[in-house]
């Protein structure tokens, strides 16, 4: 007969964990394996979303140029809410500046933050905001999302469309009304469009400030 | 291991109704109270439940003779967030419009402890084919619970009904069922109210349980009153 031994402690430990390590490794391994299966497809399907996202926000007769060859790398710029370096695109209409295309962060979201693109026209006007990135609740805070807002004839985030720094130059207009500002905001869901808002002035702000710098015709490379 | 169909049938009416997640073991109220603010909110979420129950079940239950019952909890852990990423991966890369859509909850539902629940009440004990059978009838339950306590707080908090249908499938809309200038009734789309809504499904639910004993003249069961997690 085969006499059964107590385990000791160490021996349990030792098994145990050696167990748990070769199962920690082997879905690794094969999280590993999904994953670089994956890239390629998702970078695909984000720099397509990428481009349809831009041409949400800038209509296609301000720019006859190759946008995503005419860019411009900015350093960490927290006029617009970038921790990292970020691209702009610059849209021209026969050789002429047209519209920026820029992305910028609002970092207080009522979930985190909302990475939105906007496209601010030569003359400082806004051509278009849209939200690429957020977290906000489903259902209550997700209307700055043209998608998602029961207002299809006018979505929430049009309201930007056509307003410059010029129009409305003090800080203060650039509020949501429950805040004594210009913009709507639907009741119950303040925090996310009062992020949004804040976000967007400071964009056209310093886009308006550096439109010289920011058209100048050097390439991100040189 | 094949399964025979008085284990089907049993699994299956367990997941539906009898062991519903949400209504008797109430459990994954977290996701419940976020997401239920629309009907099609509420489907979506527990279908990508559904689908990441079935797959984790079906792995635990190979592997559980292979798991050590002192470290069982991490490695079904381990199991189910490899599970939710492996799917979050996937339906990024080949069902990208979907992904669009259930994206944001896909990483929620880790947090669901309906997950855990059912790989340590049903997975660690039973046949691969029966956990993973378990777990899409708990998502079915869930699909038809969930579906209606969002249906329920998007009508009386917006008057209408399957709201953002439209990007499940195009060219579809809403159905206003309330007046267009219907107010809304802020306190549904909230937290609190898919609370309250929740109470009012599990009272039915026990109301139908206890005429359907009073009709077979059987002692009604012992009203359910489960302390779920969060």
């Amino acid at each position: 007969m085969v006499t059964i031994k107590e385990p000791t402690a160490t021996g349990m430990a030792t098994r145990t964990s050696v167990i748990l390590v070769l199962f920690v490794a082997a879905f690794t391994a094969a999280l590993a394996v999904v994953y670089t299966m994956t890239k390629p497809a998702i970078d695909a399907s984000a720099a397509e979303e990428k481009m349809r996202t831009i041409n949400e926000v800038l209509p296609n007769d301000l720019y006859d140029n190759e946008l995503l060859a005419d860019t411009l790398t900015l350093p960490a710029t927290p006029e617009l809410g970038q921790e990292d370096e970020s691209t702009i695109y610059r849209a021209r209409l026969k050789g002429e500046p047209s519209t920026l295309v820029l992305e910028a962060v609002a970092p207080d979201g009522y979930a985190g933050k909302i990475r939105m693109l906007l496209a601010i026209r030569a003359n400082g006007e806004v051509a278009g905001v849209r939200v690429t990135l957020h977290k906000e609740t489903p259902g209550l805070g997700d209307y700055i999302e043209p998608k998602k807002d029961k207002n299809k004839t006018r979505p929430w985030i049009t309201q930007f469309n056509g307003l410059s720094i010029e129009k409305m130059p003090t800080a203060n207009e650039w509020k949501v009304k429950k805040d004594g500002g210009h913009f709507d905001s639907i009741a119950g869901a303040t925090v996310t469009p009062r992020a949004v808002t804040k976000a967007v002035y400071k964009a056209v702000k310093f886009a308006t400030e550096n439109r010289e710098r920011l058209f100048a015709p050097k390439s991100a490379k040189e | 291991m094949l399964i025979t169909l008085s284990e089907i049938k049993q699994i299956s009416l367990n997941g539906v109704w009898k062991q519903n997640s949400s209504l008797v073991q109430i459990l994954g109220m977290c996701p419940l109270l976020a997401i239920t603010t629309t009907l099609v909110n509420g489907v979506m979420l527990s279908f990508a439940t559904l689908l990441v129950m079935a797959f984790s079940n079906f792995f635990v239950a190979c592997l559980r003779n292979f798991i050590p019952y002192e470290i069982r909890i991490p490695v079904f852990i381990l199991v189910a967030a490899a599970v939710v990423t492996v799917i979050d991966l996937g339906m990024n890369a080949y069902m990208h419009d979907l992904y669009l859509i259930l994206g944001i909850f896909i990483p929620l539902i880790i947090t669901n402890c309906l997950v855990l629940g059912r790989i340590e009440a049903f997975a660690a004990k039973n046949s691969p084919l029966g956990s993973a059978l378990d777990g899409a009838m708990m998502g079915v339950g869930m699909i038809w619970t969930l579906g209606l306590l969002g249906g329920i707080r998007e009508f009386i908090g917006a008057g209408t009904v399957l709201g953002g249908i439209e990007l499940v499938i195009p060219g579809t809309s809403a159905l206003q069922i309330l007046p267009a200038d219907y107010p809304g009734f802020l306190v549904a789309i909230l937290p609190p109210g898919a609370f309250i809504c929740l109470g009012c499904l599990v009272a039915w639910k026990n109301w139908v349980e206890a005429r359907a004993a009073q009709r077979a003249q059987l002692p009604p069961p012992a009203p359910v009153a489960a302390g779920g997690c969060h």
